[in-house]
């Protein structure tokens, strides 16, 4: 019997962009692709914006769970795999394919991060996110742990459990724990701005120098000749 | 360190079948892993009855687990299941969650303090789901390579012809998703049933090979089934104490 749908959709079968930021909560990533999507939107271009952990279908079991301080580094990662893949299936692969340019706050390289941070297997965890298509520019938006968690703490009394990585016994104080933890997924981003190709922005540059640079890096997709025809069609 | 251990305190170190979970890794068990799988209407369920009834009689705790009875997500595939617009790898990401919550708070402790674990289904099942929709082999049996290697699994083999009937018998329609409606195979249900089954059981066969089910002829009745695999669930205890 024949399977349907086995072909692997690739970046060739693609006709939009996948724009991706990452970095630890305080980096300014969130900041820098809200300014990205004002100006591609300005610009006439279809964008669609997703961020990570947002699925509505999935939150509410994750939460019960998230409560409870139930999760094992095992189902935490699959759950977070689980809000992914609805994102990917429903929004990301279909608007891609349609020629969207999509912009990802915190993509696969989030789990690669944190999910072996709190000790699950780094290949398998890649293996389980192996259906995910390459993005075209990830920004890593690089900032001393110190100065992220000051911006993350200003006015913010409490943290939440995982958020604090209290599950890894790091310490029992959660602004401890939160700053050996975020230490930890800054050593695993670094690891990676190689391997996975990463455009490191310095966030700790001014907000306007940091998006005048990402926009340059982007203006090169932009005058691509596919893109232009595409571009065309829709201004008609 | 490992058999020193096994020497000491009769415990065995555990098998993953993939790449395994770290904070498990050292872990020695006592207890066994006994696995049953098979559609639905295959008697799975009297057989559980049956064998955990004998087992307790011999003096053995019994744990009876099975897909679907995670606290963390039970509910959530329900809905989800309902929801047609769900993707395939969201649905199969999802069931990989709930079986790693069981695998980790029910079936692991139970084998550390010594229970004999009875599964109904285990990662067999989710995987040939995953691969006659469409995902990938590799990817699904990796998704499960967090799952140790039970000790013995049993799989119920029910010519899909005998076991339309049987599922009549129970609640005179078929399900939705045990019969592929989802995936187009027919517009007769019936025939979709057929397919579908054949379809699942061909996955099977081809992991019979690879993880060493065995397969029991489920075309009898329940009675000569348990028989069997009573047979060969004391056998398995007596050799390995």
């Amino acid at each position: 019997m024949k399977n349907i749908n086995q072909k692997i959709v690739t970046q060739s079968d693609i006709d939009g962009k996948l724009i991706v930021v990452e970095g630890i909560d305080g980096s300014g990533k969130s900041t820098q692709i809200h300014l990205l999507d004002k100006w591609l939107s300005y610009k006439g271009i279809n964008v669609f914006k997703t961020e990570w952990n947002s699925s509505e279908m999935v939150k509410e079991i994750t939460s019960k769970g998230k409560k409870k301080g139930q999760l094992t580094p095992t189902t935490f990662s699959l759950l977070h795999a689980t809000d992914f893949a609805d994102r990917y299936e429903r929004h990301i692969l279909p608007l891609l394919r349609a020629g969207y340019f999509v912009l990802a706050d915190r993509y696969v390289f989030t789990a690669f991060a944190r999910d072996v941070v709190r000790g699950c297997n780094p290949s398998w965890v890649r293996k389980v996110y192996n259906f995910a298509i390459k993005p075209h520019f990830t920004f890593y938006f690089r900032v001393p742990v110190d100065i992220a968690v000051d911006r993350i703490l200003v006015g913010r009394p409490k943290l939440k459990y995982y958020e604090a990585g209290m599950d890894l016994n790091l310490s029992n104080d959660e602004y401890e724990s939160y700053r050996i933890f975020q230490g930890r997924i800054i050593e695993q981003y670094d690891t990676m701005v190689e391997t996975e190709g990463f455009t490191v922005i310095d966030g700790t540059l001014d907000i306007e120098e940091q998006q005048k640079m990402v926009r340059n890096k982007i203006m090169a997709i932009l005058s691509s000749s596919k893109y232009k025809q595409m571009n065309i069609k829709q201004k008609k | 360190m490992k058999h020193k251990t096994k020497q000491l305190l009769d415990n065995r170190p555990v098998k993953f079948y993939g790449h395994g979970i770290k904070h498990l890794e050292n872990l020695a068990i006592k207890g066994k892993l006994i696995v049953l799988e098979g559609p639905d209407a295959s008697g799975r369920s009297t057989q559980i009855e049956l064998i955990t009834r004998k087992l307790e009689a011999d003096g053995h705790a019994v744990l009876n687990t099975g897909l679907r009875r995670s606290e963390l997500v039970s509910r959530g595939i329900l809905e989800a299941k309902r929801d047609y617009n769900l993707g395939r790898k969201t649905l199969a990401l999802f069931y990989a969650a709930d079986f790693a919550d069981q695998f980790e708070y029910k079936i692991i402790p139970a084998l550390q303090a010594g229970y004999v674990v009875l599964s109904d289904r285990y990662i067999y099942t989710p995987i040939a789901r995953n691969v006659v929709r469409g995902l990938s082999r590799t990817w699904s049996h990796n998704l499960y390579g967090f799952a140790i290697k039970p000790d013995l699994v049993f799989y119920l083999n029910v010519d899909p012809n005998i076991l339309i009937h049987r599922v009549f018998q129970k609640n005179s329609s078929l399900d939705f998703y045990e019969s592929g409606a989802d995936l187009g195979l027919s517009e007769d249900m019936f025939q979709s049933f057929l397919i579908y089954q054949k379809m699942i059981s061909r996955e099977f066969f081809l992991m019979q090979r690879k993880y060493g089910l065995i397969s029991i002829d489920g075309n009898r009745n329940a009675t000569e089934i348990n028989k069997d695999l009573q047979k060969r669930i004391t056998n398995f205890l007596g050799k390995h104490k």
